[in-house]
């Protein structure tokens, strides 16, 4: 009976098997097929087009902001206010946990019934938006504010301005 | 001798239908006790022989049952609630409400629904300090821990979800306030949060998602994990006892030796 000899790597003069080859490169093709598809299910549950609102709001004509007012609207979250040195917005979501916040008349701040965090508005020595207590984080951002060819306010919720910029109308 | 309900029901047993379902047949020998567990598909994952003791009230006061008959509760009265309710932003709040003053039966399906959610949570919590507080956790059931663990996660995150369904004030506030906990994780909170939503506010994409995963992804895991669970009962030794460990009986037997 013929002895059954082996093939081992040395003799077919590679460093690899077939069976082993054949291993790797099923392994390997498993490999990226996995990670192909991790890829493709992320995009896929990224949508691409998305029906939110604008991130643009119109606010109205200046005139309907008497000077110190600070006026909410909760279905676009912004603050309209009307300092002594010029217009600007705030976003009126709490840097916290997202909570809608409120403006207090009563106090002169802004208050956000979550989680207690008030911020400053209308005091003439603190920059409005700034924490006064509270878990935010992060004082209230200040949003970009136009004046349209119409004359209309213009609040773009998507871009955050450095404080202290006031629209002069 | 006249039969007995008894006699009647091992004639049914021994029928050719019968036994084409149930292959053990007639008998009560030990060994068609064992092969009517064993060859169960629902029982198969339980052992064939326990001690009494393990299935004592002391034992484990029954919560692992409990917070599964509240998820066979949940599963139950669900299903009937997804007949009415349509997971889009005009409809989702009116049909909550149609559920409990329009739909028959609606309002007890969805109070049962809702405090059946309350109680599991409340359960699985119980099921956790029981087994933690009895030592249960320790080798050789240290998977079956982690398969807890897990378990109470999937319930939580059913809890969450559900949650948002109603979508009333409460509902919309909370998913608010809970995804932007989500945002906060380090690098790739903020992914999370889009991902999860489906957008970056919670709407129409965000209530799909929570519908989906609560009525679908959640339940259908929760159920291979269940089916895990139980099965390590088996596996590890049966429920935890401590009379019954083998390492207490063999304290015991070394006890009695030594007394003699």
């Amino acid at each position: 009976m013929p002895e059954e000899k082996p093939i081992t790597p040395a003799e077919s003069g590679t460093d690899i098997d077939r069976r082993s080859f054949f291993v790797k490169l099923g392994l390997g093709s498993l490999s990226i097929a996995a990670a192909g598809t991790a890829a493709f299910s992320y995009q896929f549950l990224s949508p691409n087009v998305l029906y939110e609102p604008s991130p643009i709001v119109n606010a109205g004509k200046p005139e309907n902001y008497p000077v110190d007012s600070v006026t909410l609207d909760v279905n676009s979250g912004i603050y309209l206010v009307h300092a002594k040195e010029g217009f600007f917005s705030l976003s009126a979501i709490c840097t916290h946990l997202g909570c809608m916040t409120a403006w207090k008349p009563e106090l002169g701040i802004i208050a956000c019934p979550c989680h207690g965090s008030k911020f400053y508005v209308l005091d003439p020595k603190k920059v409005p938006g700034t924490k006064i207590e509270g878990p935010a984080p992060r004082p209230l951002p200040w949003l970009q504010t136009s004046l349209s060819d119409e004359g209309d306010l213009m609040v773009d919720r998507s871009k955050q301005i450095d404080p202290m910029k006031f629209l002069r109308v | 001798m006249a039969k007995t309900i008894a006699n009647y029901f091992e004639e049914l047993r021994g029928t050719r239908v019968w036994r084409s379902v149930f292959r053990s047949g007639t008998g009560s020998s030990t060994l068609h006790r064992s092969l009517a567990i064993q060859q169960n598909v629902f029982l198969h994952l339980f052992s064939t022989k326990v001690r009494t003791r393990m299935l004592s009230f002391s034992a484990t006061w029954y919560l692992g049952t409990l917070t599964f008959g509240t998820f066979l509760i949940l599963v139950a009265t669900g299903i009937p609630l997804m007949f009415y309710y349509h997971p889009s932003v005009p409809q989702a709040y009116a049909d909550t409400k149609d559920l409990q003053f329009v739909v028959s039966s609606g309002l007890f399906l969805r109070n049962l629904h809702r405090w059946s959610a309350h109680a599991m949570v409340f359960l699985v919590f119980a099921h956790l300090f029981k087994v933690f507080y009895r030592g249960a956790y320790r080798p050789p059931r240290e998977f079956n821990w982690v398969i807890g663990v897990v378990l109470l996660l999937i319930t939580l995150f059913l809890s969450y979800t559900g949650y948002l369904l109603p979508w009333d004030q409460l509902a919309f506030w909370a998913i608010t306030v809970g995804s932007n906990i989500a945002s906060a994780a380090p690098v790739i909170g903020n992914k999370v949060h889009f991902l999860m939503l489906g957008g970056n506010v919670v709407n129409a994409n965000a209530l799909l998602r929570f519908y989906v995963l609560h009525c679908m992804i959640l339940p259908l895991i929760a159920i291979l994990f269940i089916a895990v669970h139980f099965w390590r009962i088996r596996k590890d030794g049966g429920l935890y006892v401590h009379q019954s460990e083998p390492k207490t009986v063999a304290a015991s037997a070394a006890a009695a030796k030594g007394a003699q």
